[in-house]
C-alpha cells in the first residue's frame, strides 16, 4: 500500500524495433556516426597536442596518401587486412564465430615458412611457390577445422576455441623461430632467403605489392560471387538464419559447418602466405598483428558484404595510418592510433540502434483531467 | 466493498511496427470474478495481457486499478498493483529449483530464505492440493509440474489479480478440472482472475463473464449465464458460421505409408513415441488428434527423417513402382534421393518451414536449390514459382523480394504451404496448419488440403480443433502420451469419443 | 633442496595467477549477467595504467610518502578507470543493443591502445628505456606478512605475497558466496539465465547488466593493477601485460563459471604458463611449447564439458545476447 497511491506518471520515451528503413537512410545514420567519431578524435588530439583540427585532419591524410612510397604501402595493408576479413565472412554468416583468424593467418604464415626455409633451395620457383600456396591454403584450414569439428558434433563454444587456437599457434611459431633461429641467439629468423629470394612473390611492373594486390582483389571478386549466387553460399546463408530450416530441408549442417569453417581458415592461411612470401620475407609471433580482430570489424561493418569490406578495410587502414602519422609527426606514442579506432568503432557499432530501434516519445492524453 | 472494479482498462492500443495488436481496447475485472478473455489466435489477447503485467507498454490508452489511473511500465509495477500472469511460455529458468524460481525477484522482507520459502510452497501446495518438490530443479519437470510451479509462484506472491495465459493448452483433462476448482476457490477468496482462452466450454463452464477481442479489437462482454456457444462464436468470428469444409468421397484409396511399432526417446530418456502404428493412405486426410505435445511433432519429424527413432519401421510405397523403402535412419535427403516426394508443413513456420530473413523467392529455394549439376544457383524458376504462389493463393505482399518474416501470419503460412504443394507430393504432413490464421485464409487451406486428397495424396492433418478435425479429415489417429490411443471414422465419431481417447493417457499401460 | 624449489614453484605459480584470477573473476560475474565481454583483456590493460598514472602522480606531488595514500589512489584509480571502460561497453551492448563480440574487441583494442600511450607516453617522458618504475608504491603494494621469512617454505607459500594477491582470493570466495547464497546473486544468474523470465519476475534486468558488467569490470581492472605493482614491482613497460587477459577469459572455462574453482584455476595456470623455468634441461624451443599448456588445457576442459552437456557446467543460456523486452 506504500506508494500506490502516486500520481500516474508516464515515462518520458519508449523504445520500439523499426518496422525497417530506407538504404540510404540507414547509410546516412552511420555516415553521420562516423562524422561525429572523428569530431570526437580530433578533439582528444587537439586536447592532447594543443594543435588545430585542421591540421590533424591533414597530417592524418598525409599519412595515408602523402608519398607514392605510402600509398602503395597503404594498398598493401588494405590488401592483407581485406584478404583476412574475406576469411572470417563465410564463417561469421553462417553465425560461427570465428575470432581465430589471428592463429589461422600464423598457421599459414609458419607453413609458407617452413617451405622456404627447409626446401626453398632445392626445387625451381614455380613448384616451390605451388608447394607453398598448397601448405599455407592447408595449415589455415586446419587451424579452422579442429574447432569446427567439434562444433559440429557436440556444439562446442567456438568464440572461445578459436580464441584458444591463436596462442597455441602463437607458441608453435615461437617454437619454429628458436629452431630457425638466424643468427642464433637473436630470436627472430631474419630475412628468410635473403640472397637467393627462393619462394619470393615476384615483383610486378617493379611494384612489389602489386601481386597481393592483384590476388585479393580476384579474391574478393569471388567471395562475392560465391556467397551470393553459389549453392554453398545459399546453405551457409540457410545454415546462419536457422540450423532447423536446414536440417527440415536436407542440408547436412555439419558438412556445411566444417566445409565454411575450412574455407575460412584457407583464406586466412593465404593471407599467411601473401605475409611471408609476398610482404615481411620472415615470420615473428607478431606477422599477423592482431589483425585478426581488427577483420572482424571490418567484415561486421560491411554487413558481410564483400565489396563492401573494400571500404571499410580502406576506411581501418587510412585511420591507422593516419594515426600512426600524426602520432609520428607530433611525438606522440604510436598507441593513439588504437585508441582512435577504437572511439570510431564505438561509434559505428553504436550507431545500429538507430537503424534497429526507434524511440518513441509519449505524449500526453490527459486533456480530460 | 470496494465499488470500483479491481481493474479496469480503457481505450488501450499497441502496435508493433505497421501491426495493429490491440486498438481501443476497454476491460472491467471486479473482484470476486473470473472474466474469460475470448479470441481466435491472433486476435491480440495476450498482448493486452502483457500490457497489464508490464511486460509491453502501450502506445495509447489509460489503466485504473481500484479506480485509479496507475502506469505499469515494468513487471515490477505490477508486482506492486498485485498482478500476476502466469505466462503461456512458462518463464522459469530451467538450472534454477522450483523454490530458487518462485522466490525470484522478491527481496529479502518478502521471502527470508530460500529453505523458509520452501516451507511456505509446501503449505500453498497442502492447501490447493499441489504436488511438487521445492528443490526439483525445473529442466527435470513435466510441462503440468512446471505450470504449478507458475500458478505457486503467483499465489506465494499474494497476487489478487491473477491472469492466466492459455493454462489448459498443456493439461490432460483431470489437470485442467483441478485447475479450474483451485480459480474457483480463488474467486470465492475475492480475487479477480482472468483467463485467456479459445475454448468455448471452458469458457461457458468456468467463467462468470466473457469479453470477447477479435482481431485486436474489442467486441463485447457478456454475463456467462446469459450467453450460449453460437452467440460467442458470433461474436468472435465476426459473422455466424458453421464449419462447411468440403468433404469429399476417399476414390481410390491405397496404403501409402505404413508405420509399425516406432518408438522415440527423448534426451532425458522419456518416451515421446510408445509403440505407433498405423496406415496413410493414399486419396485421404488422416487427422491426428491429442493434447498438445502428446508426441505429435515427433511423429510428423520421424516421418520426416528428422528424429531420431528407437526401433520400429516406416515403410513407404511407391504409387507407381508399388515397391516398398523402409524410411528408418535415413536423412531428409536420401528420403528424396530415394524418389519419395514427401512434403512437410511445420508447426514452426519460420523457425523451420521458411527462413524469415529471406524473401519469398529464395525461400522457394529451399526445396530446389540443389537441382541442377552447376555450383550456383538456378533464381529464375523459384521466382516465377514465387510469383504463381503470390497470385493464386493470393498472398498479400509488397513483392516477391519481402522478407517473408515481414507477412502476416496468414500470408506466412500461405507461402510455406504453397511450397510444400508445388513439389506435387505424394504424402503432404501439415502441423496446425491454420493456427493463428483468419478464417479465409484458413478456409483456403482446407481446400488446398482437399485438393490434394483428391489426387490420391495421402495427407496427413495434426489439429487441434476437434470440429475442424471432425469436418475435414476422413479418420482421426488419436494420440495421448506418445501412444495411439484410437483411430476412428470421422464421419462418425462424436467429439466427445475423442476428447476421452486424447485423455486415455495412463490406462493402456497395464 | 627439492622442497626449496617447490616452494618457489608454487609460489610464483600463484603470483602469475593473480592477474588471472582478478581477470576471472571479473569476467565470470560479467557473464553471469548474460554479458560476454571480451573487452576484459583491454580492461586489464587500464586497470594497470590507471593505476600507474595515479601512483605517478602522488609520488610526484609529495617527498613523503603515506603508506596509505600510496595505496589508495592507484587502488582507486585502478577501479575507476577499469569500470568506465566496463561502462562504455554496457552502454553499446545493453542500452544500444549492439553486437557483444564486436563491441569486446574494439573495446580490447581502444583499452590496449590507451594503456600503451599513456603509460608509454609517461616512460618516454619520465623513464628510461622505454619503461618507468613505481618502485616507492611497489614497494608498499609488494609488503609481505612480516612472519613470512621466518616461517620458511610454508611462509613462502602462504604469507609471503602482498596484500592484493588476498585480497583477490577474497574477492573469488566473496564473489562465490554472492552468486550461490545471496538473493541478489540468485537475481543476477536468472538474468544471464534468462532475462525474460527475471523481467517478468520484476527483477531490474538492465540494472542487474550494468551494475554486473562494470564492478566485474573494475575487478578484472584489479588485475592489470597486480601486475603492474607486485608482480613487476612498479615498472611499466608496453605490451609486457601480453595475453593474460585472454587467459584470464580462458580460466572463466576452466573454472566453470565458478569463482571459486577458480582461485585452484588460476594458480594451475599460473604454474602451467611458468612451468619450463622449473623443468631442468629444457631446450629454448622446447621452453615455447610448454607456454602452450594453459591454452590446450582449456581446449580439452572445453571439449570435454560439451560432451558431458551436463546443465549445471554450461554457460549462462542467454550470454552473448542482448535484450529487449519487446521482442516478438
Amino acid at each position: 500500500m506504500s506508494k500506490a497511491s502516486e500520481k500516474a506518471k508516464e515515462p518520458l520515451f519508449h523504445i520500439a524495433k523499426r518496422p525497417s528503413m530506407p538504404m540510404w537512410k540507414s547509410w546516412l545514420i552511420r555516415i553521420a556516426a562516423i562524422a561525429a567519431a572523428l569530431i570526437v578524435c580530433a578533439a582528444i588530439v587537439v586536447m592532447l597536442t594543443d594543435l588545430n583540427p585542421i591540421e590533424v585532419y591533414v597530417s592524418m591524410f598525409n599519412g595515408a596518401f602523402g608519398s607514392k612510397r605510402k600509398i602503395w604501402s597503404l594498398l598493401q595493408n588494405i590488401a592483407i587486412l581485406l584478404c583476412i576479413s574475406l576469411a572470417v565472412t563465410p564463417a561469421f554468416k553462417m553465425r560461427f564465430w570465428n575470432i581465430g583468424a589471428e592463429g589461422q593467418v600464423l598457421a599459414g604464415c609458419l607453413a609458407t615458412a617452413a617451405c622456404m626455409i627447409l626446401i626453398g633451395d632445392k626445387l625451381p620457383s614455380p613448384v616451390l611457390i605451388l608447394i607453398m600456396v598448397i601448405a599455407s591454403i592447408a595449415a589455415g584450414a586446419l587451424w579452422s577445422v579442429i574447432p569446427a569439428f567439434f562444433k559440429a558434433n557436440w556444439n562446442t563454444n567456438e568464440t572461445l576455441f578459436t580464441l584458444m587456437m591463436n596462442y597455441v599457434a602463437i607458441q608453435l611459431v615461437s617454437f619454429f623461430i628458436t629452431i630457425w633461429e638466424n643468427p642464433k641467439g637473436s630470436a627472430s629468423i631474419g630475412i628468410i632467403n635473403m640472397n637467393s629470394q627462393a619462394g619470393w612473390f615476384p615483383s610486378l611492373f617493379g611494384q612489389k605489392y602489386l601481386i597481393n594486390i592483384i590476388i585479393v582483389a580476384v579474391l574478393t571478386v569471388l567471395m562475392y560471387i560465391y556467397l551470393k549466387y553459389s549453392k554453398h553460399g545459399y546453405e551457409i546463408a540457410v545454415v546462419g538464419e536457422s540450423e532447423n530450416t536446414a536440417r527440415y530441408v536436407g542440408m547436412n549442417v555439419k558438412k556445411v559447418i566444417i566445409r565454411t569453417a575450412a574455407l575460412s581458415g584457407a583464406l586466412c592461411g593465404v593471407a599467411g602466405l601473401l605475409l611471408v612470401a609476398g610482404t615481411d620475407h620472415t615470420m615473428s609471433t607478431e606477422t599477423a598483428g592482431g589483425q585478426g580482430f581488427t577483420a572482424i570489424m571490418v567484415s561486421w561493418l560491411a554487413k558481410f558484404n564483400p565489396l563492401l569490406m573494400i571500404f571499410t578495410s580502406f576506411l581501418i587502414v587510412f585511420l591507422e595510418k593516419g594515426a600512426s602519422e600524426i602520432a609520428m609527426a607530433f611525438r606522440l606514442n604510436e598507441s593513439i592510433a588504437d585508441i582512435l579506432t577504437g572511439i570510431i568503432l564505438f561509434f559505428i557499432i553504436g550507431c545500429e540502434f538507430f537503424v534497429n530501434y526507434q524511440i518513441i516519445f509519449n505524449k500526453k492524453h490527459k486533456e480530460g483531467k | 466493498m470496494n465499488s470500483y472494479p479491481a481493474l479496469e482498462l480503457k481505450k488501450i492500443t499497441k502496435r508493433f511496427g505497421s501491426i495493429v495488436a490491440n486498438k481501443d481496447v476497454d476491460l472491467t475485472v471486479r473482484r470476486g470474478e473470473i472474466l474469460s478473455i475470448l479470441g481466435e489466435n491472433g486476435s491480440g489477447k495476450t498482448t493486452l495481457m502483457n500490457m497489464i503485467s508490464g511486460i509491453y507498454y502501450p502506445d495509447d490508452g489509460q489503466i485504473f486499478i481500484d479506480g485509479r489511473e496507475v502506469v505499469i511500465k515494468s513487471p515490477r509495477d505490477a508486482f506492486k498493483y498485485k498482478i500476476g500472469m502466469i505466462h503461456q511460455h512458462f518463464k522459469l529458468v530451467d538450472v534454477f529449483s522450483a523454490a530458487e524460481n518462485i522466490v525470484l525477484g522478491l527481496s529479502k522482507e518478502d521471502s527470508p530464505t530460500i529453505k523458509e520459502a520452501s516451507e511456505r510452497v509446501r503449505k500453498i501446495s497442502e492447501k490447493y492440493g499441489f504436488d511438487i518438490d521445492p528443490e526439483k530443479k525445473i529442466y527435470r519437470m513435466s510441462v503440468s509440474e512446471k505450470q504449478t510451479v507458475e500458478i505457486i509462484k503467483v499465489l506465494f506472491r499474494g497476487a489478487d489479480i491473477l491472469i492466466l495465459d492459455e493454462p489448459t493448452a498443456v493439461l490432460t483433462p483431470q489437470e485442467t478440472q483441478k485447475l479450474f476448482s483451485v480459480l474457483r476457490t480463488m474467486r470465492d477468496d475475492g480475487k479477480a482472475i482472468i483467463i485467456i482462452t479459445h475454448k468455448l466450454h471452458e469458457v461457458l463452464s468456468l467463467s462468470d463473464r466473457v469479453a470477447v477481442l477479435r482481431k485486436g479489437e474489442y467486441i463485447n462482454t457478456v454475463v456467462t449465464a446469459e450467453t450460449n456457444e453460437a452467440e460467442l462464436t458470433e461474436m468472435m468470428v465476426g459473422k455466424k458460421i458453421t464449419l462447411d469444409i468440403d468433404r469429399s468421397e476417399p476414390k481410390n484409396t491405397q496404403d501409402r505409408l505404413i508405420i509399425n511399432n516406432i518408438n522415440c526417446l527423448s534426451r532425458e530418456g522419456i518416451k515421446l513415441l510408445d509403440n505407433v502404428s498405423f496406415t496413410a493412405k493414399g486419396g485421404e486426410i488422416l487427422g491426428i488428434a491429442g493434447i498438445a505435445g502428446s508426441g505429435q511433432r515427433e511423429l510428423l519429424e520421424a516421418i520426416a527423417g528428422l528424429q531420431r527413432l528407437e526401433s520400429g519401421e516406416i515403410n513407404y510405397i511407391d504409387p507407381n513402382t508399388g515397391k516398398t523403402e523402409n524410411l528408418k535412419d535415413k536423412t531428409p535427403l536420401q528420403i528424396r534421393d530415394l524418389g519419395v516426394r514427401l512434403s512437410f508443413v511445420p508447426e514452426d513456420r519460420l523457425g523451420m518451414g521458411l527462413v524469415g530473413n529471406m524473401d519469398i523467392a529464395e525461400n522457394m529455394m529451399l526445396r530446389s536449390y540443389r537441382k541442377g549439376k552447376s555450383m550456383f544457383l538456378e533464381r529464375k524458376k523459384p521466382k516465377t514459382l514465387a510469383e504463381t504462389i503470390i497470385e493464386q493463393l493470393e498472398v498479400v505482399t509488397p513483392g516477391v523480394s519481402t522478407p517473408v518474416r515481414k507477412l502476416s501470419g496468414g500470408n506466412v503460412q500461405k507461402v510455406l504451404v504453397g511450397r510444400e504443394i508445388s513439389s506435387s507430393p505424394t504424402v503432404l504432413m501439415a502441423a496446425y496448419p491454420v493456427r493463428g490464421l483468419d478464417i479465409n485464409s484458413s478456409y483456403m487451406i482446407y481446400n488446398l488440403l482437399n485438393r490434394q486428397k483428391e489426387n490420391g495424396v495421402a495427407v496427413i492433418f495434426v489439429g487441434e480443433d476437434l470440429d475442424v478435425l471432425l469436418e475435414l479429415c476422413d479418420r482421426i489417429l488419436v494420440i495421448g502420451a506418445g501412444r495411439v490411443t484410437g483411430i476412428v471414422d470421422a464421419r462418425t465419431a462424436k467429439k466427445e469419443e475423442i476428447g476421452l481417447l486424447m485423455t486415455k493417457t495412463d490406462g493402456g499401460a497395464a | 633442496m627439492m622442497f626449496a624449489s617447490i616452494a618457489t614453484f608454487i609460489q610464483r605459480a600463484v603470483v602469475q595467477g593473480i592477474p588471472l584470477l582478478f581477470g576471472s573473476t571479473g569476467e565470470m560475474i560479467t557473464e553471469k549477467s548474460g554479458n560476454l565481454n571480451l573487452g576484459i583483456p583491454g580492461i586489464m590493460y587500464v586497470g594497470g595504467v590507471s593505476g600507474v598514472i595515479g601512483a605517478f602522480f602522488y609520488e610526484r606531488s609529495t617527498d613523503n610518502i603515506n603508506a596509505f595514500l600510496a595505496v589508495i589512489i592507484p587502488l582507486l584509480a585502478a577501479i575507476a578507470g577499469s569500470a568506465l571502460m566496463a561502462f562504455i561497453y554496457s552502454f553499446l551492448t545493453i542500452t544500444l543493443r549492439a553486437n557483444q563480440n564486436v563491441t569486446g574487441l574494439a573495446l580490447t583494442i581502444f583499452g590496449e591502445g590507451v594503456g600503451n600511450f599513456f603509460g608509454g607516453s609517461l616512460a618516454n617522458l619520465f623513464g628510461e628505456g622505454g619503461s618507468i618504475a613505481m618502485t616507492a608504491t611497489s614497494n608498499i603494494f609488494r609488503t609481505p606478512f612480516p612472519f613470512a621469512d621466518k616461517l620458511g617454505a610454508f611462509g613462502k607459500i602462504f604469507f609471503s605475497y602482498g596484500f592484493l594477491a588476498y585480497s583477490a582470493i577474497v574477492v573469488s570466495l566473496f564473489a562465490a558466496w554472492y552468486l550461490n547464497r545471496t538473493r541478489s546473486g540468485l537475481h543476477l544468474r536468472s538474468v544471464g539465465e534468462s532475462p525474460s523470465t527475471a523481467d517478468a519476475a520484476g527483477i531490474n534486468v538492465t540494472k542487474y547488466k550494468y551494475l554486473a558488467t562494470c564492478i566485474g569490470g573494475a575487478i578484472a581492472g584489479l588485475g592489470g593493477l597486480y601486475y603492474i605493482m607486485d608482480y613487476t614491482s612498479g615498472v611499466w613497460t608496453n605490451g609486457a601485460f601480453g595475453d593474460r587477459g585472454w587467459l584470464a577469459i580462458a580460466l572463466v572455462i576452466f573454472a566453470l563459471w565458478k569463482p571459486n574453482v577458480g582461485i585452484l584455476g588460476s594458480i594451475l595456470f599460473g604454474g602451467l604458463y611458468i612451468v619450463y623455468l622449473f623443468i631442468p634441461g629444457l631446450s629454448r624451443s622446447s621452453q615455447e611449447l610448454f607456454k602452450m599448456l594453459p591454452y590446450v588445457v582449456t581446449i580439452f576442459v572445453l571439449i570435454i564439458v560439451s560432451m558431458r552437456k551436463k546443465r549445471e557446467y554450461q554457460p549462462p543460456q542467454s550470454l552473448g545476447l542482448s535484450y529487449f523486452r519487446e521482442e516478438r
